[in-house]
């Protein structure tokens, strides 16, 4: 009982609570990039340093009225939003956050599951976000939304081709589709991905970055052109949830990648003998550092990069990331084969 | 216990939303009931213990499939009267005739799962150890190669043909 209910319970509990803070920290930390890229300081009023920011913002949206325009379709209008958020916080199911820990004699593992399929759960269910868009926009029945979902969706589905082949390369690699037997090869492999399929992580983030709709592909919510995207009509609640997804969608982006592409919670160098004294770091933090570096570099790239134009946007997508991902995969498996 | 009341909820829920797939107003939730069809199915090839057909059934249907659907739906106008010359009563005898069609092999796969032989198991994929996805890639790449081939190369030859239909200067 304790072994299958409450176990899994209370690390499902734990997950969720972390993500949700990690994600209201996120849009904080956003504002500051931003702002110290810009030469201006940030929030600074609610809180040292803004640091209670997220607390006000959330309650602010909570309290504020959730209009539902005349005409919409009410079921849809509310369901988008749920069926936004729900795959991008359940695939935090089977990332890995370190080796188990021991607390109370107890040996709790740091995952909710071990599936052997977990890399494809995780494309799988991430494929169900784009309903979501596509939805919001469709149900909103206005014009804006509706051409807002379909770049968005349009451009998903473009970039989850190249995403997708880049994780068949490092299937190739690891020889398994666990999460945890992914970080295991790269231990015993003594390397990062990140060093030996530099060209696969290289297209898994910037697909990444077109997948979540972060600049320089934030195109489905390019205000001068669309007003606000898809979830124009949304207010209150719902556009939070909205909000929500989108950051936490980031945050698997960059856990994935960690996991896949940076070893997981495997200190740097690995491989490396008189490194070892860094495994005086529990394995959780070297997890946390290295997906908050990674979602560092998003805050960065939006700081930097103007928008792209849309047929640009496709012609990376399918002329440029595509066959360099399929030419990828051939030569990650014939070297396979041959060494 | 346990597992046959999971399969008889599982069961109703899918021939529930089927059932509502077929009958909603609006195509657009036409398609969310398919696609909840789907997730449906998807978990009762979990309760089978066959998770990699699970998953690609999520990531191909509910995912890739059904959102060219949502396109397609959402793109076309769908509200236009049916035009004139047809006879309304050639559909009704079409589908029953394809109902009984389906019918009749529902009734053949039965009696010959009460009748017929035990299927042989797969050579290679009885494989003692090898986990689920293993045993999908010994029966596809080993036991089953050609007729495989057979089908990837009719997929890509229909994709080409779709191209060249639609596109009419190359």
């Amino acid at each position: 009982m304790v072994e299958t209910v409450v176990i899994p319970l209370v690390q499902i509990v734990i997950v969720l609570f972390g993500v949700l803070t990690a994600v209201a920290y996120l849009v904080l930390l956003e504002r500051k990039v931003q702002a110290w890229v810009q030469v201006r300081l940030g929030p600074m009023r609610v809180g040292p340093h803004g640091i209670l920011q997220p607390i006000a913002d959330v309650v602010k949206l909570l309290i504020k009225e959730d209009i539902t325009p005349a005409r919409v379709d009410k079921w849809v209008f509310t369901l988008a939003p749920i069926i936004v958020l729900v795959p991008a916080l359940i695939v935090f199911a089977v990332i890995p956050f370190g080796t188990p820990a021991n607390i109370f004699g107890f040996s709790l593992p740091l995952y909710i599951s071990d599936i052997n399929v977990g890399l494809l759960y995780i494309v799988s269910v991430a494929s169900l976000g784009v309903y979501g868009i596509i939805l919001g926009g469709w149900a909103s029945n206005s014009k804006y939304p509706l051409l807002s979902s379909l770049r968005a969706s349009a451009q998903l589905i473009s970039y989850e081709v190249a995403v997708t082949m880049m994780l068949v390369s490092m299937v190739l690699m690891a020889g398994t589709l666990s999460m945890v037997g992914m970080v295991e090869a790269q231990q015993s492999q003594g390397m990062w991905y990140a060093f030996t399929q530099p060209v696969a992580f290289a297209i898994y983030f910037i697909g990444g970055l077109a997948e979540t709709n972060r600049a320089p592909f934030d195109l489905p919510e390019a205000e001068q052109e669309l007003v606000g995207g898809f979830h124009t009509e949304y207010s209150g609640i719902r556009f939070a949830l909205f909000f929500l997804a989108e950051y936490a969608n980031m945050i698997v982006v960059s856990s994935v990648a960690t996991t896949v592409f940076l070893g997981g919670w495997l200190r740097p160098f690995p491989g490396v003998e008189w490194l070892a004294f860094l495994d005086i770091v529990p394995t959780w933090v070297w997890f946390i550092v290295k997906t908050f570096g990674l979602l560092y570099l998003f805050l960065w790239i939006r700081a930097t990069l103007p928008r792209y134009r849309y047929d640009q946007l496709m012609r990376l997508g399918w002329k440029v990331f595509i066959p360099i991902a399929i030419a990828n995969v051939i030569v990650t498996a014939a070297l396979k084969v041959i060494l | 216990m346990g597992e046959a009341i999971a399969f008889y909820t599982l069961a109703a829920l899918i021939l529930g939303f089927a059932v509502l797939v077929v009958t909603a107003r609006e195509t657009v939730h036409s398609v969310l009931f398919l696609v909840a069809t789907f997730l449906f199915v998807a978990m009762l090839y979990v309760l089978q213990h066959a998770e990699f057909l699970a998953v690609i059934q999520v990531l191909v249907y509910a995912g890739g499939i059904v959102v060219l659907y949502l396109f397609v739906v959402m793109l076309a106008n769908l509200k236009s009267a049916p035009e004139a010359h047809e006879d309304p009563r050639r559909r009704d005898r079409l589908g029953i005739a394809l109902a009984g069609v389906v019918l009749a092999e529902f009734v053949a796969i039965a009696l010959y799962a009460f009748t017929g032989p035990l299927p042989a198991s797969a050579g290679a994929a009885a494989a003692v150890g090898a986990n689920n996805t293993e045993q999908v890639g010994w029966a596809l790449y080993a036991d089953y190669l050609v007729p495989f081939e057979v089908a990837s190369i009719l997929l890509l030859v229909a994709m080409l043909g779709a191209i060249v239909l639609a596109k009419r200067e190359l």
